[in-house]
């Protein structure tokens, strides 16, 4: 699988970078809004401020005169400590205040004020001025008053309105982010959720997936449980056939043992004879094979949905020694059972167990002389451990981790026939089941001890 | 040592027959061995502020001070028109010194973050004393609890006794004294009662002064029944040697000016000048200063005890007594009440 960027990851950048576009696009709106209010204040005390000059002047006997009120400059000095120049000109000629404060830009007139930015002894000063009429109506003259303050004060307010702004964008940036990583988490929420319900299945749980889902997963999990269908059909199909195959083989087999026997029996010479006697005996391997692979598909089957009935454990031991008593009367073994007749109860698969006992009971059947003793013991403890133990060979040099390994048949087994599929049943049946089985050899003497051990 | 060398080339440069502005006094404060010169320019007289600047120079091992004593005006021309060089500007003048500092020609420290913010102006103009302007009586004329306490009173007084008051009141010349000037001026916006009192004041004959110390002198002596406007710091650090007179702060209002300090553009050694201005805004830690200089520090509680002192109040407003037409227009209505008779 190529892992190529995350869905998470992009979702985040993408809302993050939106985020940052619009705290941005915010931070300026509010600076260009902020800092044209004070610069409107400014210009309108300003005006205010020249407007109030321009109502003091008077007409001395033709000559223009001024009575500063002080109302006019005090103004100024109330929202900030900024410099203050005014100057006062008639008709061209300058009559009070700084004289070289540079004219207006263009020609103000009666009612519209003539705002100008410049810089001004050392500083950049905002300037208003005011043309008012002065004098008769016959006889008036033109007074351009101008009034001009530093902007420090507008510097520092829009300092601190771009701090705020700052804040607020920074702020907003940061709430979007936060939001934006929770709505990528809530947006992924399902496929999370659906990840975690496919993984929580066993490795042999093919049924479809039913968990809720988001309409644009619907088709990825339609194509899911449809490939899902057809691995399961699949698979059954192999069943069958491994099923059939051992049924098919089974019967024609038996028949052509029974002849190989009859014919066996009439044979005189030992070489002839020798050669049907390995006949015979391919037979029985192939027709052990073919019933081991039987209960290995049916336990490979039945685990994938594991049924979980009431069982009683010393019943089905009993059962399961009973049904092998015969094959061990045949060699005079005797099978000595220690687990009383308290019910031992265990929920489980009682088909599935019972194979797996009786495998390994077989085995110890098998690999035990004649006349020997086999014991079968329940005991619960921590887990419930079920233990044959038997007087046989042993295992001797056989690596015995590699028992359990389909197919794999001891160095002891010498001419006892047999597929290697036996304790492979019962292993995997014990792993169904959330216990194991434990090989050793004998502790009281010679022989092996097979347990199976379940949870409790 | 650079600096001296070159302080001492820009006094060649700017003394000499160029200097055109009035020097009253000067003292030259030697630091030995000489590590750097503090050129303070100032209108408060050199036996008020001797103390002080022995207790700066205290602190600022190797600073040779030179104090020179001028007049309001003469500080403002020497500074705004002759760019003469001194590191440190002290004025009386609140209005000079803002109008200075309005049209540049002061520099900023924005180190001085301990004074209250009414008493800082742009971090170029710095105040470090609060004076009220006031009434001084003589006890020839008034008995102790007989002074009047108002303006109105004042004025009743001077209109019910003209024979007794003829020629025996006297205030400043506000032609030629700034602290004048800037008291009348605040007095004209503050209240009506100040024409009708320039009024009678005229019709007595007023005598006009330019400076304080004459006033006290003279009400102190019994050649006048009383001054008004009088430096209050003055007159009560007179008090403390010489008897016959007493100090009325006007219930109506008392105008409180402050004591400033700038640093002109021309200055050299602007580190002694952060230093001095430090100084002095800690001249409330310093009482024995306080005392021996009769300078009242700056005292926002006492302002505030005390409603009816109203400090003058930083600002453009301060400018608008400098234009041209309005101090003529002041001035010749100052005469109009003044000087009827002559
Ligand atoms: N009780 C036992 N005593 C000695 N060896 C044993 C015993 N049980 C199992 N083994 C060894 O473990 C091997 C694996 O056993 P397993 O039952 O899987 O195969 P198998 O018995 O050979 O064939 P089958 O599938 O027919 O049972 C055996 O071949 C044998 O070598
Ligand atoms: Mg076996």
């Amino acid at each position: 699988m190529k892992v190529q960027g995350s869905i998470r990851r992009r979702l985040f950048f993408q809302l993050g970078g939106i985020a940052a576009l619009l705290s941005l696009a915010f931070f300026l709106t509010l600076r260009v809004v902020a800092e044209n209010t004070a610069e409107a204040t400014q210009d309108s005390i300003l005006a205010a401020s020249a407007t109030a000059i321009a109502d003091s002047l008077r007409s001395d006997n033709g000559s223009v005169s001024l009575e500063l009120p002080y109302s006019a400059l005090s103004m100024l000095g109330t929202v900030s400590e900024d410099r203050v120049f005014y100057h006062v000109v008639v008709s061209g000629n300058s009559l009070t205040g700084y004289a070289d404060l540079p004219p207006p830009s263009a020609p103000p007139r009666p009612g519209s004020p003539v705002f100008d930015t410049y810089d001004y002894r050392g500083d950049e000063v905002r300037s208003v001025s005011v043309m008012r009429p002065v004098g008769s109506a016959a006889q008036s003259t033109n007074v351009v008053v101008t009034v001009a303050q530093t902007r420090l004060g507008l510097e520092a307010t829009s300092q601190r309105i771009t701090t705020t702004a700052t804040g607020v964008g920074v702020g907003f940036f940061l709430l979007a982010t936060a939001l934006s990583l929770w709505a990528a988490s809530s947006a992924l929420a399902p496929i999370d959720r659906m990840t975690a319900a496919v993984t929580r299945r066993g490795p042999k749980d093919l049924r479809p997936v039913t968990a809720e889902t988001p309409a644009e997963l619907v088709p990825l999990v339609d194509a899911l449980n449809s490939f899902m269908a057809r691995l399961r059909t699949s698979l059954g199909r192999s069943e069958d056939f491994i099923a059939e195959a051992a049924h098919r083989v089974r019967t024609p087999l038996a028949t052509v043992r029974t002849q190989a026997e009859v014919t066996h029996r009439k044979l005189n010479k030992p070489e002839h004879k020798k050669a049907i006697r390995e006949m015979i005996r391919a037979i029985d391997e192939s027709a052990r094979s073919a019933g081991q692979m039987l209960d290995h598909a049916m336990v490979t089957f039945r685990a994938d949905s594991l049924a979980r009935d009431d069982l009683d454990l010393v019943v089905l031991m009993t059962e399961t020694c009973d049904r092998l008593v015969p094959t061990a009367d045949l060699k005079d073994i005797a099978i000595r059972t220690d687990f009383g007749n308290d019910p031992i109860p265990f929920q489980g698969d009682g088909i599935l167990l019972q194979a797996a006992l009786q495998n390994i009971l077989d085995n110890a059947i098998k690999y035990s002389p004649e006349d020997s003793n086999i014991s079968a013991t329940i005991k619960v403890g921590e887990t419930i451990r079920i233990s044959f133990t038997d007087q046989g060979r042993g295992f001797g040099d056989t690596d015995m981790s590699r028992v359990t390994t389909r197919y794999q048949r001891g160095a002891n087994v010498g001419d006892i026939v047999g597929s290697g599929l036996g304790l492979t049943i019962a292993d995997e049946v014990a792993r169904a089941h959330g216990g194991g089985i434990e090989i050793s050899h004998n502790n009281e003497g010679i022989g092996a001890c097979v347990c199976l051990y379940l949870p409790r | 040592m650079r600096l001296p060398l070159f302080a001492a080339l820009a006094v060649a440069l700017f003394s000499g027959p160029a200097l055109a502005f009035e020097i009253e006094e000067q003292r030259i404060y030697p630091a030995d061995p000489e590590r750097a010169v503090f050129k303070i320019i100032s209108t408060a007289d050199l036996g008020v502020f001797d103390p002080i600047i022995r207790a700066f120079q205290a602190t600022q091992p190797g600073l040779t001070i030179e104090y020179t004593v001028t007049g309001t005006t003469d500080l403002m021309h020497a500074i705004e028109v002759e760019g003469a060089s001194f590191d440190l500007a002290i004025s009386s003048a609140m209005d000079l010194q803002t109008k200075l500092a309005n049209d540049g020609y002061a520099q900023s420290y924005t180190g001085a973050a301990r004074l209250p913010s009414w008493a800082n102006w742009r971090n170029q103009v710095f105040a470090f004393t609060q004076e009220p302007a006031v009434l001084v009586v003589s006890d020839a004329f008034f008995a102790k609890d007989d002074a009047p306490r108002t303006r109105d009173a004042l004025i009743e007084v001077l209109r019910a006794n003209p024979d007794r008051f003829q020629g025996r009141v006297g205030t400043y010349d506000v032609r030629t004294s700034g602290f004048g000037y800037l008291m009348a001026t605040q007095d004209s916006r503050n209240s009506e009662a100040f024409w009708r009192l320039m009024e009678v004041m005229g019709r007595l004959d007023a005598k006009l002064y330019c400076c304080s110390g004459d006033m006290i002198r003279d009400v102190a002596s019994g050649k006048l029944g009383l001054a008004y406007n009088v430096l209050g710091s003055y007159a009560a650090s007179e008090l403390a040697t010489t008897k016959g007179f007493q100090i009325i702060e006007l219930e109506d209002y008392v105008n409180v000016m402050l004591r400033t300090s700038l640093i002109p553009n021309t200055a050299q050694n602007t580190q002694a000048a952060y230093a001095m201005i430090d100084f002095l805004s800690r001249l409330n830690q310093r009482p024995d200063l306080v005392t021996a200089s009769g300078l009242p520090a700056i005292d926002t509680a006492a302002l505030q005890a005390n409603s009816s002192l109203r400090p003058i109040r930083f600002g453009p407003g301060l400018l608008v007594f400098m234009d041209q037409l309005k101090r003529r227009n002041f001035l010749r209505n100052w005469e109009n009440s003044l000087l009827q008779d002559k």
